[in-house]
């Protein structure tokens, strides 16, 4: 058992998720047995392998330092906002007056 | 006239004779979908009126320049991205995107006068083998309709496999292009990691998606690979080497191939049928002049542990940008801000991606950071140097795409974990960013089989060179789902 309901709710909290009693230990079962696993890479002795982080070599990607005529429009932009205000996205208050 | 089992080359030619206008095709194409669809369940968003209108506008400028997809009707997996055609991902969270812009292979493909006809069904952001974990639909198994087309792109590979398109893409992050491709008894081909532009497409693990084509032959496969390779100022990702004419390496001619099958991808997980149909491939290679060996890539039964941390590490910080402000579906209620997000992502998303998120969102987490994610990251460092081992003497390496054919619907293991161990022969190509093609070459008890080969990276060349002189000899049907 690697992960306990108190990680369980602090995860989701990390991950903004919101669950019932009943979802939180069907995601305790789940991300034990990856976990579990998982514990299969431990077999492997990785003490001075380097770690991929992409499988293709990449460069830094440089470009001249100029704005493009490709953008979009404030319209479109918020075209698919939930709720918009004076050409913004409209939250609820979150400042205390 | 059966459009629905003509190849791109076919058509395009029939086309250029004028024996066949782009509307004509497209409107016949659209008739076929609706009549198809009642079973099989592939398409997500059908679009007619635009379709009509974009074959038009081909018919009228038909001679002022020249692509093979030229009026050809296609559809796109409903992750890449659309102007002003809904854009769901298969999730509730994103049912009611609109895009304002294009991406890149939609824009692409329009310039070259293709013809999008609709958007196809997938796992929620692509995460899953069925396609059953899609929040609108299941698809159905053209060979087998009480069977999966496998995932993520099953709308993809049941699209093409069943004769609606010709054509369509896909998106592979750990088989998701393959494993549908093989289970459909369709040709599925994952490029090199950053061989075709990312842009557009929506982000499940960056480090590991890649989209390509899902057709009816290799030549194809290599025609469409034409037009949607290459750099993209769009995608700082993408790389700017030259794009062959990958029509080109189709000769036929495999002499002296040196041919690598690795003996970890015929483990007591593969199912004899399959495993008949593949040495049976494989004795084809050799009968066509190919020097085939068995190697070893040792670090195969590590891929699925060090994968299933990497993807969904990864699709936690994709997913984070779902929080109900910008764009998406936003809960109705709600106390403030943080419960806002909580609320829009706890609705919106399903059971299979939250799973991911939370396993991905621990994986990061202070504390275990470096005993899960970093730990993967150092095995996908291994199993990158088997294939780089592998490929100093071989030029491609041959094995089952999947350890079986597609399942019934709706059996999917109650422990997730077991149906993750399915994805084993697919996911090392993305670990290593190596192509991959899935190429049908049989039945086992009626249900299509898949040789699955690998190249170098940016070696799609001898990939699709493989592949059709296999295709060639094995000289399977891949219209025969189209019958029903």
């Amino acid at each position: 058992m690697k992960v306990t309901m108190e990680t369980v709710e602090h995860t989701a909290k990390l991950a903004r998720l919101k669950f019932t009693e009943e979802e939180k230990t069907a995601f305790l079962g789940a991300m034990n047995d990856v976990l579990n696993y998982a514990e299969l890479l431990n077999e492997l002795d990785t003490e001075n392998i380097e770690p991929t982080s992409h499988p293709v070599p990449l460069k830094n990607a440089l470009r001249e330092d100029k704005v493009w005529d490709y953008t979009l429009s404030r319209e479109d932009v918020l075209k698919n906002a939930p709720a918009e205000e004076s050409g913004g996205f409209k939250v609820p208050k979150i400042i205390e007056s | 006239m059966e459009f629905q089992k003509q190849t791109i080359r076919q058509l395009s030619e029939m086309l250029q004779k004028k024996e066949l206008t782009a509307k004509e095709l497209t409107a016949e194409t659209l008739k076929n979908i609706k009549e198809k669809e009642k079973d099989i369940d592939a398409f997500l968003t059908i679009c007619e009126e635009e379709a009509l209108q974009e074959a038009k506008k081909v018919d009228q400028a038909f001679d002022t320049y020249a692509s093979p997809l030229k009026g050809i009707p296609m559809a796109l997996k409903d992750n890449m991205v659309t102007k002003d055609i809904r854009t769901t991902c298969a999730s509730k969270i994103l049912e009611n995107f609109i895009p304002p812009y294009d991406g890149t292979m939609a824009a692409r493909l329009k310039e070259r006068g293709a013809v999008l006809t609709g958007k196809l069904n997938l796992d929620e952001f692509a995460m899953g083998s069925r396609t059953e974990y899609s929040a609108m639909k299941p698809t159905k198994n053209p060979y087998d309709l009480t069977r999966t087309p496998g995932g993520s792109s099953g709308g993809s590979a049941a699209a093409v496999a069943s004769g609606e398109i010709p054509y369509a893409l896909g998106s592979d992050t750990g088989g998701s292009i393959r494993q549908p491709a093989s289970y459909c008894g369709v040709v599925g081909l994952k490029p090199t990691y950053v061989r075709v532009s990312r842009y557009g497409l929506v982000a499940f693990a960056s480090s590991l998606d890649q989209i390509g084509p899902i057709t009816r032959s290799v030549e194809d496969a290599a025609l469409v690979l034409n037009e949607i390779a290459g750099y993209d100022p769009m995608d700082s990702t993408s790389v700017n080497c030259s794009v062959p004419d990958y029509t080109k390496a189709l000769t036929g001619d495999i002499k002296g191939l040196k041919v690598a099958l690795p003996k970890e991808y015929f483990g007591e997980e593969l199912h004899p049928g399959v495993k008949e149909e593949i040495l049976k491939a494989v004795g084809y290679l050799e009968k066509l002049g190919a020097k085939v060996e068995e190697v070893s890539l040792p670090h195969t039964k590590y891929g699925i542990a060090a994968y299933y941390i990497i993807a969904p590490a990864e699709a936690s910080s994709n997913l984070a940008r779902y929080d109900g402000v910008r764009y998406g579906v936003r809960a109705k209620e709600y106390k403030d801000l943080i419960d806002l997000y909580e609320a829009s992502r706890s609705e919106g998303f399903g059971e299979e991606v939250k799973r991911r998120i939370m396993l991905g969102t621990f994986a990061l987490s202070s504390g275990y950071y470096d005993a899960y994610y970093l730990k993967a990251q150092k095995v996908r460092t291994l199993i990158k140097e088997d294939f780089a081992k592998v490929f100093a003497d071989y030029d491609v390496i041959v094995g089952p795409t999947a350890p079986a054919t597609a399942g019934k619907l709706f059996q999917a293991a109650k422990d997730p974990m077991e149906d993750y161990l399915l994805d084993v022969y697919t996911v090392p190509a993305n670990m290593a960013g190596v192509p991959g093609i899935s190429v049908p070459i049989g039945f086992s008890e009626n249900m299509p089989v898949g040789l699955q080969i690998f190249g170098r990276h940016f070696d799609e060349e001898t990939v699709l060179k493989t592949a059709f002189a296999v295709e060639q000899e094995v000289c399977f049907d891949t219209t025969k789902g189209a019958r029903r």
